[in-house]
C-alpha cells in the first residue's frame, strides 16, 4: 500500500474575516469524507478549536509551559485534545497583549508537537489558522521550513481584506523560492458586498491562482456558533453545511498550487475602481482644510 | 579480545588540496576576497554591551551584577572576567528560558531578584540587559517599579538598570549606559548646591588592567589630591588573598558615588567608553567635566598630569617627575631595539589611541590599526594622530569595522614585526610567526598582565621592557649559532 502522505495547510487573512469559522467548518467537512485531521491554532487568542471541542477555550500549549514553567516537562497529552469527528486540536496560545512575544509562542509550540510527535502518519491533514497580523517571523513559522506547503487566504470583497491578502500573497513569495510553500487558493466568505463573487475571482486571476469557493454569508453560522458547534454538526443538513462540505471537497481535490503574483498598490486599486468599491482619487481636493 | 575502531577522517579533501588551500589563504588573492567580505564577522576583537555594563556593575561597594536574560549569557560574561582576572566574578542572571521569552521576562526578574537579595544581602543591584528580553521589548522600568511594589525587594534598596542590547554596539557601549544609570540613580538628591566637595572623580573606562587603576590612585595621592575613582574595580578584580572568603571586596563606596555629584572635577580617560555618560555628566555634574586621552607613553601622561596640576592648583611632585626621568632614561637605552619596527595593533579605540601615541615616541611604526567596531570620527581621531608624525605614522593605516581574520591577511601579506592585542590575536600570531605582546581585555593565556599597569610613566617602560624582551626573545630563539651572543 503506499504511504498516504499528509498534506499541511495553513490558514491566513485579515483579522476578523472569518478564518478560524471557516477552517473548522471546513475541518468538520473533510471529517465527513473521513479524513483524519490535526488543527493547530496559531492565535494567542486560542479561538481556533472551539466548535470542534464545544469549549470555551482549549488549554494551549504555551498556558502549560506558563504553569510548568518549562517547555521539557510539557507533555502532548497535556495539550492535544480530540472533538468532533475525531479531529484533533492543539493550541500554541500565547502572552498577553503587549508583553512578551506572542511570535516566539508560536515557534515554541510548533516545535514542541514535532518534537512530542504530534504529526502521525495516519494523518491526511494538518491545518494551522494563523493569527490575521503577521507581523512577525514566528507568525509565518507555518510557512518555514516546507512545514505547510498550501496556502488558503480567506478573503472577502472588502477593501482592506484585499490588500491583506495581496499582502500575504507577497510573503508568500519571500518563502516560496526558498522552499516548497504554494498559495492554493482564495476562500471568499461573502460579506455580500457587490459584485463580490466577480471580483475575487478577477483578484484570484491576477494572483495567479483560483477562487476555490464562495461560502455565502448565512446566519446559520452564527447559530451554531451559540453552541459551540460548526454548522456540519449542528445542522447537517442546512445548505450552509452542504457549502462547507463543497469546500472541503474542492480543497481534498486540489491540485492548483502556484507561487503567486502580488501586484502593486496602483493596480490593486485600479481593479477595486473597475468594481466601483473604490472611486478615483481627487487629487485638487488632497491637503485642503475644509475652511480654505 | 580485541576490537579496532575505525577513525573517521576530518576531511574527504586530499592533503595535496589541503596543502593548496593553507597556501592560498595567505595570499593577496585571498586578503582581496576577505576585505569584500560583507556578510560575516571571523573572531572580532569586541565583546557585548552587557560585558561591559558588569564590569560597572562589579565596580560598586556590595554589589551584585544582576542580568536580565539567559543564564548563558551569564556565563559567559563571569568566566570572561575569571579568565582574565583570575579572581571569582559574582554576578547573577534571573535566567530566562523559552516560556520567558514569550511571556516576558517579568516573573523571573521577581524570582531572580528576591532571590538574590536573600542569598547575598548586597548593597546595590545593577539590572542589565541581554539580547533576549531587548528583543521582546521587556520594560525593565516597569518590572523593577513592580518587583517593589510586590514587595519582592526593599523599596530602599538600589537597583540602577540599564538597556544592554547585544547585538548593538560592543562592550564600551554597555559600559558607557550602566554608568551612566550608576551615577544617575546613587546621586539623585544628593546634590547640594554652592560649594564642591573638592574632590576629582575619575572614570577609568573600560580597563581590566587593576595594575593601572592603582597607578592613578598613587598619582592622586602623591598630587595630595582627594579622589573618588568611579566604577572601581581594582580591589574587586585583584583582591588580597588572607584566608578570608569576602563575597564583596572593594568597589566604589556608595556614599562616595552619591557624593561624586558635587566634585570639584570629572576626569574621563576613555572617550569612546564614556559618550554618553559624560555627556549626562556635563549636564548634572556642576563641577569641570574633562575627556583627556589614556595616558600611555610620555606626552600622555604629561598631558594628564599637567591637567590635573592645573585643576587643583597642585604643583607636580619631584617623584613624579623624577619617573618620567628615568621612564625618558629607559627609553633612550633601549629605543635602537624598536625603532623603525613596524606593529599591527587591534583593541578598543581608546586602547588604540594610548598605544599609537605610545609607539609614535618610540620612534616605532604604527603599520596595520585595526578597531573590529568603531565609526568615522575614530576613524578621523586615529589618522589625525599618524599625521602628527610624518616619519613613522604616515605608514600606518586605520582599519574600523574589520576583524582578526582581516588582521590576519594584512599580517600575512603585509607582514609586520609584532602584534600588540589580546589574547584573541594569538592565532593570527601563531600563523604569521609574529611575536605578540598582550595588552588589553580579555588576556587569558598569561598570568598578572592585568596588575601590571601600562598607563602613566611606570607604565610606558613596562611596555618598553615588554617589548623589546619579547623581541630579543625571538631573536635568541630563532637565530643560528653564529649569531647568538652574549650582549643584546
Amino acid at each position: 500500500m503506499a504511504e498516504k502522505k499528509m498534506r499541511q495547510i495553513a490558514i491566513y487573512g485579515k483579522g476578523g474575516i472569518g478564518k478560524s469559522t471557516t477552517t473548522q467548518n471546513t475541518v468538520a467537512g473533510l471529517a465527513q469524507l473521513g479524513k483524519k485531521v490535526l488543527i493547530i491554532g496559531c492565535d494567542p487568542k486560542a479561538d481556533s478549536t472551539r466548535l470542534i471541542l464545544h469549549a470555551k477555550a482549549q488549554e494551549t500549549v504555551m498556558d502549560k509551559v506558563r504553569e510548568l514553567g518549562t517547555v521539557e516537562d510539557l507533555e502532548l497529552d497535556d495539550v492535544l485534545r480530540v472533538g468532533y469527528g475525531g479531529i484533533k486540536c492543539v493550541e500554541s496560545g500565547g502572552p498577553e497583549p503587549g508583553v512578551g512575544c506572542a511570535g516566539r509562542g508560536v515557534i515554541t509550540a510548533i516545535n514542541f508537537c514535532e518534537e512530542e510527535g504530534a504529526y502521525t502518519p495516519d494523518l491526511d491533514f494538518v491545518f494551522y489558522d494563523v493569527l490575521g497580523d503577521v507581523v512577525c517571523g514566528g507568525f509565518a513559522m507555518p510557512i518555514r521550513e516546507n512545514k505547510a506547503q498550501e496556502i488558503y487566504i480567506v478573503v472577502s470583497g472588502e477593501m482592506m481584506a484585499m490588500y491583506a491578502a495581496n499582502n500575504i500573497a507577497k510573503g508568500i513569495v519571500k518563502y516560496a523560492s526558498s522552499g516548497s510553500v504554494r498559495l492554493a487558493g482564495l476562500i471568499c466568505n461573502s460579506r455580500n458586498t457587490d459584485r463580490e463573487a466577480d471580483l475575487i475571482e478577477a483578484l484570484a486571476k491576477r494572483l495567479g491562482t483560483q477562487m476555490i469557493h464562495f461560502v455565502p454569508r448565512d446566519n446559520q453560522v452564527q447559530r451554531a456558533e451559540l453552541r459551540r458547534m460548526t454548522v456540519i454538526e449542528y445542522s447537517p443538513e442546512h445548505p450552509q453545511a452542504q457549502e462547507y462540505r463543497e469546500l472541503a471537497r474542492k480543497i481534498d481535490e486540489n491540485k492548483m498550487f502556484v507561487v503567486p503574483t502580488p501586484i502593486e498598490i496602483e493596480e490593486l486599486e485600479e481593479l477595486l475602481m473597475e468594481f466601483g468599491i473604490m472611486e478615483a482619487d481627487d487629487e485638487t481636493i488632497v491637503g485642503v482644510a475644509e475652511s480654505a | 579480545m580485541s576490537t579496532t575502531t575505525a577513525v573517521k577522517p576530518m576531511t574527504e579533501h586530499s592533503a595535496e588540496e589541503i596543502e593548496r588551500v593553507k597556501n592560498w589563504i595567505n595570499s593577496e588573492e585571498y586578503k582581496e576576497k576577505n576585505f569584500a567580505r560583507e556578510a560575516l564577522v571571523v573572531n572580532p576583537a569586541h565583546a557585548c554591551q552587557p560585558l561591559g555594563a558588569q564590569m560597572v556593575a562589579h565596580g560598586f561597594e556590595g554589589s551584585l551584577p544582576f542580568i536580565h536574560g539567559s543564564q548563558g549569557c551569564a556565563s559567559y560574561f563571569r568566566s570572561t572576567f575569571s579568565r582574565h582576572f583570575r579572581e571569582p566574578a559574582c554576578a547573577t542572571s534571573d535566567a530566562m528560558t523559552e516560556d520567558g521569552a514569550v511571556f516576558g521576562g517579568q516573573n523571573n526578574l521577581f524570582e531572580g531578584l528576591e532571590n538574590a537579595y536573600a542569598l547575598y544581602k548586597p548593597k546595590v543591584i545593577p539590572v542589565f540587559t541581554t539580547c533576549m528580553p531587548e528583543v521582546i521589548g521587556d520594560d525593565l522600568t516597569a518590572f523593577i517599579r513592580n518587583a517593589k511594589i510586590k514587595g519582592h525587594i526593599p523599596e530602599e534598596l538600589p537597583t540602577p538598570y540599564a538597556n544592554t542590547p547585544s547585538f548593538n554596539g560592543t562592550h564600551i557601549h554597555g559600559y558607557d549606559s550602566m554608568l551612566k544609570a550608576m551615577l544617575e540613580y546613587l546621586t539623585e538628591g544628593h546634590k547640594k548646591e554652592g560649594a564642591d566637595n573638592g574632590k576629582l572623580n575619575l572614570i577609568p573606562g573600560f580597563d581590566g588592567n587593576t595594575g593601572n587603576l592603582r597607578e592613578y590612585k598613587r598619582y592622586f595621592d602623591a598630587m595630595g589630591i582627594d579622589y573618588t575613582v568611579l566604577a572601581d574595580i581594582s580591589d574587586v578584580f585583584d583582591s588580597v588573598c588572607d584566608g578570608t572568603y569576602r563575597m564583596y571586596s572593594g568597589g566604589t563606596p556608595l556614599d562616595a558615588a552619591a557624593d561624586s555629584i558635587n566634585a570639584k572635577a570629572t576626569i574621563s580617560l576613555m572617550k569612546y567608553s564614556t559618550l554618553n555618560c559624560m555627556k549626562w555628566l556635563e549636564q548634572n555634574y556642576s563641577g569641570k567635566n574633562n575627556i583627556l586621552p589614556l595616558p600611555m607613553g610620555i606626552r600622555k601622561t604629561d598631558e594628564f598630569l599637567m591637567a590635573l596640576s592645573e585643576m587643583f592648583d597642585k604643583p607636580i611632585p619631584a617623584e613624579l617627575k623624577a619617573e618620567r626621568g628615568r621612564a625618558v632614561d629607559a627609553m633612550t637605552d633601549a629605543h635602537q631595539y624598536i625603532h623603525g619596527k613596524k606593529f599591527a595593533v587591534a583593541g578598543d579605540p581608546d586602547y588604540l589611541l594610548g598605544i599609537v601615541s605610545f609607539l609614535l615616541e618610540m620612534g616605532a611604526v604604527p603599520y596595520h590599526i585595526l578597531c573590529s567596531r568603531s565609526n568615522k570620527k575614530f576613524k578621523k581621531e586615529m589618522e589625525a594622530l599618524l599625521a602628527t608624525s610624518p616619519l613613522y605614522g604616515a605608514q600606518g593605516t586605520v582599519y574600523v569595522n574589520k576583524d582578526l581574520w582581516h588582521m590576519r591577511s594584512l599580517c600575512m601579506t603585509d607582514p609586520v614585526d609584532g602584534i600588540i592585542g589580546d589574547t584573541h590575536c594569538k592565532w593570527v600570531a601563531r600563523d604569521a610567526k609574529i611575536p605578540l605582546f598582550r595588552i588589553g581585555f580579555p588576556i587569558m593565556d598569561r598570568v598578572n598582565l592585568h596588575r601590571t599597569p601600562v598607563i602613566g610613566y611606570n607604565g610606558a617602560v613596562s611596555l618598553l621592557t615588554g617589548i623589546v624582551n619579547k623581541f630579543l626573545d625571538t631573536v635568541d630563539e630563532t637565530c643560528e649559532d653564529q649569531w647568538f651572543e652574549m650582549m643584546r
